[in-house]
Parts: structure tokens; C-alpha cells; sequence
């Protein structure tokens, strides 16, 4: 016999499971058939003719698409490092800092996130175009904007992730180091450091994700010989719906699911015990 | 605990201070200057300190643009809201084994690129896309005559496509609030006889309220700053505050007006956090 739904169980409740049903059809159905058809062999997209790994050789095959996103990974890579210790460093000055414009620091810092994105990549193009900073820069350096942008909008995500985790710090362990003899270098490095880390780690996938998959901003500050993965699929995407493009999107999914995976795996590894 | 002095504490203050006073006030100051500029000629640009800039964003063209702006992120709001209630409701109150991976369900579109997503959407949506294939294919099957839907730019596919983008943003804080939610005023209710609607909207809406105001909040400013969602998705008449100062800047070169409008969406953004505060502050007054 049914049991009827109890009055907690609202899961239970078949118009909550239609909506639960349809939401999450409605989330995934379109990104499943992105990826299912970017191994069908045709080039009209709708019809299924069998599986094929062609549009992934022709993506590899594409010079710009690839340099695209070797760039992309280049620039997360750099902004991912550059974000790590300018968020660490934030988080702990907030964390440590007693002053009067502490709030209006606090929401400084968290300005770069409040903001709409296109306020933020017009910024970056009117500064960089107005100090003059060269356009002709040999490859590496020329990422140069779009990493000193991505920076900017990366930072205070992983200062506000890893201030978290400092609010749980118990200071008696620094004072009982302090006690000890250790000056503020030893403290920050053997105590305190340790105790962020989970949360510098949650922070830094945050911005290599973040980085990795930033349009709007990265649309204001490339150059035509500095385009980024996204910025390439953008103008495929403008031109026409191709079978390589889902190829190349499936790709980056690949990667951004992954690192997604892998940080929530290792928050979850740290979490119990964490602190030393 | 001692207030910092050491210089390790003033270089980590420091260093990110200069950062973001260098690479992110400095040039929102560029862009705030420039908005009172005056356009001379294809680059330059002449300082003037005029209004003029501000004046024009008066003009019922780009007044009617804000207002659709405002109209289509408010629309949006509100369908997360309704889907995103029931989806948090289920996912609180589903079996604790379950919970966890209906999270990651929700979650996990958000960590999709954006582009991407949107990109997933043009493919369904388009005149021969898949919503219009099984269309076609069930009116086949019945023997009906069908007419592909035109779905892809038009309103509809914007306000689509930014719920689609969204819906992760109210979902979250709205599962955290209901899942601090005390369950005993639910079972008094439904004890009291109550049914579960009446429950729903007599207990756990008023308590959802702190979620609902800041789920509202991660939707709205966002959708309202949308550039690409209305680029990808909108016709020539879905354009939204953000494609304009993007024009502003790229195709019509008209720096001053572009640094005006990006000026006003923030500060239409400010006030839409100022509001929350003020609806945060309420409460505790009383």
C-alpha cells in the first residue's frame, strides 16, 4: 500500500517532483544535446547519423581555435597564481587589521564582483587604451590585459573564500606560537597559512575557473592577436551553429567540470581535521 | 588579539590595496572622467565636464532601453523565483542520501561557461533546432500540419535564456535559508490541520523571506547587466542596456556617451543593493 506523503515531505509531492523534474530538464537537456551531437556524424546537426570523433580532429585541426586555448589556459594559469597570494593577502590584512575604513575596505574589495561586467570590461578597455599600454607586445606578455583584468575580478573571489575560512581560526594557536617564541613570519607560515589552505585552494580553482570561462570582460580587453577560448567560440558561434563548435564547448566543459570535481573532492577531503 | 603593526602585515595590506586601487579605481575613475567628455573626431576626446552625456541617456530611446531592461531582469526575477521555490522546497526536504547530489545538480550548470550555455540554447531554439524537430515530429505523428516557431530572437528567447543562466543563483540561497528553516512550525501547521499549499504559503514563504530578497538580488543585478544572453539570443528589438554601451564603445566609437550609460547601470545597481539593505536593516528596527 501507498503511503501518503507526510506533511515534511514535500519531496514527496507530485507537482514538487514535476518542477524538480522539469528544472533539471530544462538544465541539462540543452548542454546534453550539445555534447551528444558533437560526435554525430552530420553536418545539419539535428538529425543523428551516427557517431563520429571527426569534428574533434577538425577542432584540433583549427590553428586559431587551438592557440585560443592555449591562451586561455596560459592566462587562468597566470591568473590563477597572481590571484592566490594577492586574495591570501587580502583575506589576512582584513582578517588581522583593526581600522576605522575597514568597511569601506571590505566593500572596495568586493566591488569587482558587485559590479555589472560590462561596466568592468568597458573600465578595462578606456584605461589600457588611455595610459597606452602597447599592443604590439611580443605573445606571452601581449596576455598581459587580459590576465592584469581577470586578476582583478578573481582576487577578491578567492580573498572573500579564504577570509571564511579565517573567521574559524582559533587565535589561541597563534598566541600559544607567539608564546613559544615564534615571531609574526613563523606564525603566519606555520599556523596560519596551514589553517588557510583548504580555503586558498577552494579559492584558486574558483579563479581558474572564473578565468577560464570570462567573456565579457576578455571581449573588452583581447586583441585580434590576443583571443582567448571563449572569445574564439564567440565568433564561430556569431557565424554560424557548426558541429566543431560543439566539439570545442564540450571540451572546455571537460575541463571546467573537471577542476570543478576536483575541488569540491578535495574540499571535502579537508574539511574533517582540517585545522592542525 | 594585538592589532597588526608588523611590515608583513602591511605588505599584505598594501599590495592588494595598490592592486585594486591601480588596475580597478583608477580605471572606473578613467571611465567616470570620460563621462563627462565630449567626443572631437574619431579618438579624441575633450574633457569638458559637460551633462550633455547624462542628458542623452534621457532621451526616450535609451529611456525605453533601461525601462526594458528593467522589465526583462524583473521578469526574469520573478519566473526563477517561482520554479526556484518548489526546486529548494524538493531539494530540502528530499531524503538526506539524495540531497547532496540534487545540489550538485544545480550547481553544476553554473560551473559551464556561460557562452557555452547560451550557445546550447541558439541549438534548441533555432528554427531548425530540436524544440522545433520533436514539434514537428508529433504533429507528424497526429497528422497535423505544422509551421516551425520562430523562438530564437525574440523576447521571449532572451528572458529564456537569462532564467536558464540564472536559475542556479536563487536555488542556492534560497536552499540555505530553508534549510535553516524549523521544521516543528511546519508540523504544528499541518497538526492544526493546515494543509501542505496552506503551509507552504501561511509558514514557509514568510520564513523563506531573507532567501527570496537575496536569491532575488543574485539574479536581478546580473540579468540586468547582461550583455551576452540579449547579443546571442535577442532580436533587434530585445537589445538591453549592456549592448548598447558595448555599441558605445566598438561600433559607434562614442566613448563619452558609453562611460554615461555604463555610469547610470551602476548606479541603477547600487540602488538595487541599497534596497536590500534597507529590507535587511527593517526587521531589526522593530
Amino acid at each position: 500500500m501507498r503511503i501518503p506523503p507526510g506533511p515534511l515531505e514535500f519531496t514527496r509531492r507530485t507537482w514538487i517532483r514535476l518542477v524538480l523534474l522539469a528544472t533539471f530538464a530544462f538544465l541539462y537537456a540543452p548542454i546534453a544535446t550539445l555534447v551528444a551531437y558533437s560526435f554525430n556524424d552530420s553536418r545539419r546537426n539535428i538529425v543523428w547519423r551516427g557517431f563520429t570523433t571527426r569534428y574533434y580532429e577538425r577542432a584540433m585541426a583549427n590553428d586559431g581555435l587551438v592557440e585560443a586555448f592555449g591562451n586561455s589556459l596560459l592566462i587562468a594559469l597566470a591568473a590563477t597564481v597572481v590571484s592566490t597570494v594577492l586574495g591570501a593577502m587580502t583575506a589576512y590584512a582584513l582578517w588581522r587589521f583593526r581600522f576605522r575604513l575597514k568597511p569601506l575596505c571590505e566593500g572596495v574589495v568586493v566591488l569587482p564582483i558587485v559590479i555589472p561586467e560590462i561596466c568592468m570590461g568597458v573600465a578595462m578597455l578606456v584605461f589600457f587604451a588611455r595610459i597606452g599600454w602597447p599592443g604590439d607586445l611580443p605573445w606571452p606578455i601581449s596576455l598581459s590585459r587580459i590576465t592584469i583584468a581577470h586578476v582583478t575580478f578573481c582576487f577578491p573571489f578567492v580573498a572573500v573564500v579564504a577570509r571564511a575560512r579565517l573567521s574559524r581560526f582559533n587565535d589561541e594557536l597563534a598566541e600559544a606560537a607567539r608564546d613559544l617564541g615564534a615571531g609574526e613570519w613563523a606564525v603566519l607560515r606555520d599556523v596560519i597559512l596551514p589553517h588557510m589552505r583548504p580555503g586558498l585552494v577552494a579559492g584558486a580553482l574558483l579563479a581558474f575557473t572564473l578565468s577560464l570561462d570570462d567573456f565579457v570582460i576578455t571581449f573588452f580587453t583581447s586583441g585580434p592577436d590576443t583571443v582567448t577560448f571563449p572569445v574564439k567560440i564567440y565568433s564561430m558561434v556569431r557565424f554560424s551553429v557548426t558541429p566543431e563548435v560543439n566539439a570545442a564547448s564540450t571540451v572546455l566543459i571537460a575541463v571546467t567540470v573537471t577542476v570543478t570535481v576536483v575541488a569540491m573532492w578535495l574540499q571535502n577531503r579537508t574539511r574533517p581535521g582540517a585545522a592542525p | 588579539m594585538k592589532p597588526g603593526t608588523g611590515p608583513l602585515l602591511r605588505v599584505a595590506g598594501v599590495v592588494p590595496g595598490l592592486w585594486l586601487a591601480g588596475f580597478f579605481l583608477l580605471p572606473l575613475a578613467f571611465v567616470w572622467i570620460l563621462s563627462f567628455g565630449e567626443k572631437q573626431g574619431l579618438v579624441a576626446v575633450d574633457i569638458v565636464w559637460t551633462a550633455d552625456n547624462y542628458l542623452r541617456a534621457l532621451d526616450p530611446l535609451y529611456l525605453g532601453i533601461l525601462a526594458k531592461s528593467l522589465w526583462i531582469a524583473a521578469l526574469t526575477t520573478v519566473i526563477c523565483l517561482a520554479t526556484g521555490l518548489p526546486v529548494a522546497l524538493g531539494i530540502v526536504f528530499a531524503p538526506p542520501r539524495w540531497r547532496p547530489l540534487l545540489l550538485l545538480l544545480v550547481i553544476l550548470p553554473f560551473w559551464t561557461n556561460l557562452l557555452i550555455r547560451t550557445y546550447a540554447l541558439i541549438a534548441v531554439l533555432r528554427t531548425r533546432g530540436h524544440v522545433n524537430a520533436t514539434l514537428g515530429w508529433a504533429s507528424e505523428l497526429f497528422g497535423l500540419p505544422f509551421e516551425p516557431l520562430s523562438l530564437l530572437y525574440t523576447n521571449t528567447a532572451v528572458v529564456a535564456g537569462l532564467v536558464y543562466v540564472h536559475l542556479p543563483f536563487m536555488v542556492l540561497p534560497l536552499y540555505a535559508t530553508l534549510h535553516r528553516l524549523d521544521r516543528s512550525l511546519v508540523e504544528a501547521a499541518a497538526d492544526l490541520g493546515a494543509g501542505h499549499l496552506r503551509v507552504c504559503i501561511t509558514i514557509i514563504l514568510p520564513l523563506a523571506v531573507p532567501g527570496i530578497v537575496s536569491g532575488s538580488l543574485l539574479v536581478f543585478v546580473p540579468a540586468l547587466g547582461s550583455y551576452l544572453t540579449p547579443d546571442l539570443l535577442g532580436g533587434p528589438d530585445s537589445q538591453m542596456i549592456a549592448n548598447v554601451i558595448e555599441r558605445q564603445f566598438k561600433s559607434a566609437n562614442d566613448w563619452p556617451f558609453g562611460s554615461a550609460l555604463s555610469f547610470l547601470l551602476m548606479y541603477v545597481t547600487f540602488g538595487a543593493l541599497a534596497l536590500r539593505s534597507l529590507s535587511v536593516r527593517r526587521p531589526a528596527a522593530r
